[in-house]
């Protein structure tokens, strides 16, 4: 009796995460699946009902298609600049008028991995210098990393402004000293974002780089410098090596959610910071073209599941 | 292989005034903010000596390893090797290689990358590090391991690979943290054996840090044993365990009967040291105690004779009492008996025949006996 009351209680423990993901994750994503191999319709919501009771469920289907994703793929060639004539067809030619989708995808996963890089050089040290604090003042300074989680984001991305434009803060101080003669234009500029994400991201880098370079046997370093290694090269040959998933972690930790970013552009980056996020934006809002925007947000999620996927496997090899 | 005891029998540096040091501590202090981790230290270790540091922990045997070794600087006085001034010289331009307590090994590479590490330092050609570590590996006979991974590996098999990392730079000397202190008994002793015969192979100098008497005693030439940053002795092991200097060392190594008194006479080397009511104890080797002076008399277990007979009159240094506990340890049994002034005395006798025609068992009454030369007068 016991016995099947525990085996139930186990499945019942196992059952609330996958329940969780089931209605939180795995649902909303077919609704937004649907959606996107559904044709646009100006209508309240403005795209052709997905679901109307199974009775006509079957019909709905055949009117499914590839089609958004089909125009995602010609907006790539048109892009690139080859096939653009199989494709020019079927469409309206509007669609062909504004920038080309995959401009705005390719310079948020460009944007998004300078970020990263730059959180990486910026994060790296102060992980490093926190790992080798003493062991008492660590607590405070984990707290210290954590705190600007205390004030909304949305608030903290507004500070930046006052601090970035042109009368604000940052020109004022390079002003009086004297290093520069006229306010440097770094609001609404790409500079601006990259700025923006570091800021916003850089807990998200330094936490798992922390909790790696912590762990690190500092007689490892040691017994690297005995063997004649200078600091520097005990450095690159050790501890980095070492920390290795913890820099793996951190970047993808800031990469996925930079590419989608929407509030740092909005508000830091200037008309031609083009984001996917952004663009979903106005997709959704702007053009009300549901079914194309849904599309590009799974096609956005796809190209992210690639580095997770390789990422999972890199520590998959790591644990052999 | 060429029996290496010949070797070791006559091999006596420290008795050699013309003989020169190959490692000295000069007057070393190291301080940890008011911690005094060593002391005011001078020692002299030679070239080709398997050299002991023992002592408790927090004796300051491991500072000094690392100060060696280059990973802290003393905070007063000198360390030469080979007549070179160690001050200043970062450690990795030290002629010394560390084999690490916890070994160390660098978990994202291989036994043989770990091994050629130090080697690829030294811009070794590639095809001489490749012989190198391959020679190392042979050394320690883990050939068959060379890609495998520290994880991959026993503790036992972990040792012998920091063992060959360190040795693979041939450095002037191995400074051995501890170096058996993570494997279990049996292993142990046999390791402690291989590392001798390593030792005496290479011809290199060893400095091992120990807590481990046993340890020290079966591997070093000689030992020094600290207490509190300062060096209490620096002997060979028998003379460490025969000829203790002070009453610390001669509890420290191994187990000691202690009698407390004075000397009441001197004649010649024998000295009589009154240790309660009326009761002597004759003692040869008293050194230069005289007469009047506060003196302990220091008896190791195996040289007190225990037995159910009397013994003949005449005998020297007779007690009575009767056998408080007993431990049967096979090899030999250990007495615990209490005299009648109320002080219990070890005895270890060795079961040297099966069937004792003699048995003492609890409670029995019984004679402790001990020849005046079996112990040593200790003045301090």
């Amino acid at each position: 009796m016991r016995r099947i009351f525990s085996a139930i209680a186990s499945r019942v423990v196992i059952a609330v995460p996958y329940a969780w993901l089931l209605f939180f994750f795995l649902i909303p994503f077919v609704i937004v699946f649907k959606i996107s191999l559904s044709d646009l319709a100006i209508s309240m919501p403005p795209y052709t009902p997905a679901l109307e009771g199974l009775r006509d469920f079957f019909a709905r289907l055949s009117e499914f298609d590839l089609e958004n994703y089909h125009l995602l793929m010609c907006d790539l060639l048109g892009y690139i600049g080859v096939g653009a004539d199989l494709c020019r067809g079927g469409f309206s030619t509007d669609f062909f008028e504004r920038p080309y989708l995959s401009v705005a995808y390719i310079s948020s996963l460009k944007i998004a991995a300078v970020s990263t890089f730059l959180t990486l050089l910026v994060g790296y040290p102060v992980a490093y210098a926190m790992a080798r604090a003493p062991q008492s003042m660590r607590p405070t300074l984990l707290m210290l990393v954590i705190l600007p989680f205390w004030t909304s984001f949305l608030i903290r991305v507004y500070a930046w402004i006052g601090i970035l434009k042109p009368e604000g803060l940052l020109n004022q101080l390079l002003l009086n000293i004297g290093l520069i003669s006229e306010p440097l234009v770094i609001m609404n500029t790409n500079t601006a974002v990259y700025i923006g994400i570091v800021y916003s991201y850089l807990p998200f880098m330094v936490l798992p780089l922390y909790s790696a370079l912590e762990k690190l046997d500092h007689s490892l370093i040691e017994a690297a410098q005995d063997l004649g290694c200078r600091p520097l090269s005990a450095f690159w040959k050790i501890t980095f090596p070492l920390s290795l998933p913890g820099v793996v972690a951190g970047c993808l930790l800031v990469f996925i959610p930079a590419v989608g970013e929407f509030v740092i552009p909005d508000l830091l980056g200037g008309s031609r910071t083009l984001m996917i996020g952004k663009t979903l934006w106005s997709e959704f809002f702007n053009n009300r073209d549901w079914p194309l925007s849904s599309a590009v947000a799974i096609v956005l999620l796809l190209i992210l599941v690639v580095p997770i996927v390789l990422f999972q496997r890199a520590q998959a090899r790591a644990q052999e | 292989m060429k029996s290496l005891g010949s070797i070791r029998k006559s091999f006596a540096p420290w008795n050699d005034p013309a003989a020169t040091p190959y490692i000295r501590f000069e007057n070393v202090t190291k301080k940890f903010g008011d911690f005094v981790a060593v002391n005011d230290l001078s020692l002299d270790i030679y070239e080709r000596e398997f050299f002991a540091l023992l002592g408790a922990s927090g004796c300051g045997k491991t500072t000094l390893l690392r100060m060696l070794a280059g990973f802290e600087e003393p905070s007063a006085g000198q360390i030469f090797l080979d007549g070179q001034n160690l001050s200043g010289i970062p450690p990795y331009r030290r002629p010394v290689n560390m084999m690490f307590q916890s070994y160390a090994l660098f978990p994202h590479m291989t036994v043989e990358a770990n091994i050629g590490f130090g080697l690829k330092q030294d811009r070794m050609p590639r095809d001489q590090i490749a012989a190198r570590v391959a020679e190392m590996l042979k050394l320690v006979k883990l050939e068959q391991f060379a890609k495998r991974k520290p994880h991959q590996l026993s503790g036992g098999q972990r040792q012998r690979v920091a063992l060959a990392r360190s040795l693979a730079k041939r450095p002037k000397v191995l400074l051995l943290d501890e170096p058996l202190g993570a494997l279990d008994k049996k292993l142990r002793e046999e390791t402690q054996f291989e590392l001798t015969d390593l030792q005496q192979e290479l011809g290199l100098t060893f400095l091992v840090v120990t807590h481990d008497q046993e340890e020290a005693m079966t591997m070093a030439d000689r030992i020094a044993i600290l207490d509190k940053g300062k060096v209490m002795q620096v002997a060979t092991p028998a003379e460490t365990y025969e000829a203790p200097v002070s009453r610390f060392v001669a509890e420290f190594v191994g187990s000691v009967n202690l009698f407390d008194g004075s000397v009441s006479a001197r004649e010649g080397s024998v000295a009589s040291i009154a240790y309660g009511d009326g009761l002597t104890i004759a003692a040869d080797n008293a050194g230069d105690a005289a007469v009047g002076d506060q003196v302990a008399f220091a008896i190791r277990p195996e040289k007190v004779r225990v037995a159910s007979r009397k013994p003949e009159a005449g005998a020297d240094n007779v007690m009575s009492g009767e056998v408080w506990d007993i431990a049967y340890l096979g090899d030999m049994t250990i007495y615990h008996v209490k005299l009648d002034d109320g002080r219990v005395i070890k005895s270890a006798m060795l079961n040297s025949s099966r069937l004792v025609d003699d048995p003492l068992t609890w409670d029995d009454r019984a004679w402790i006996t001990f020849a005046p030369d079996a112990g040593v007068v200790l003045t301090r």
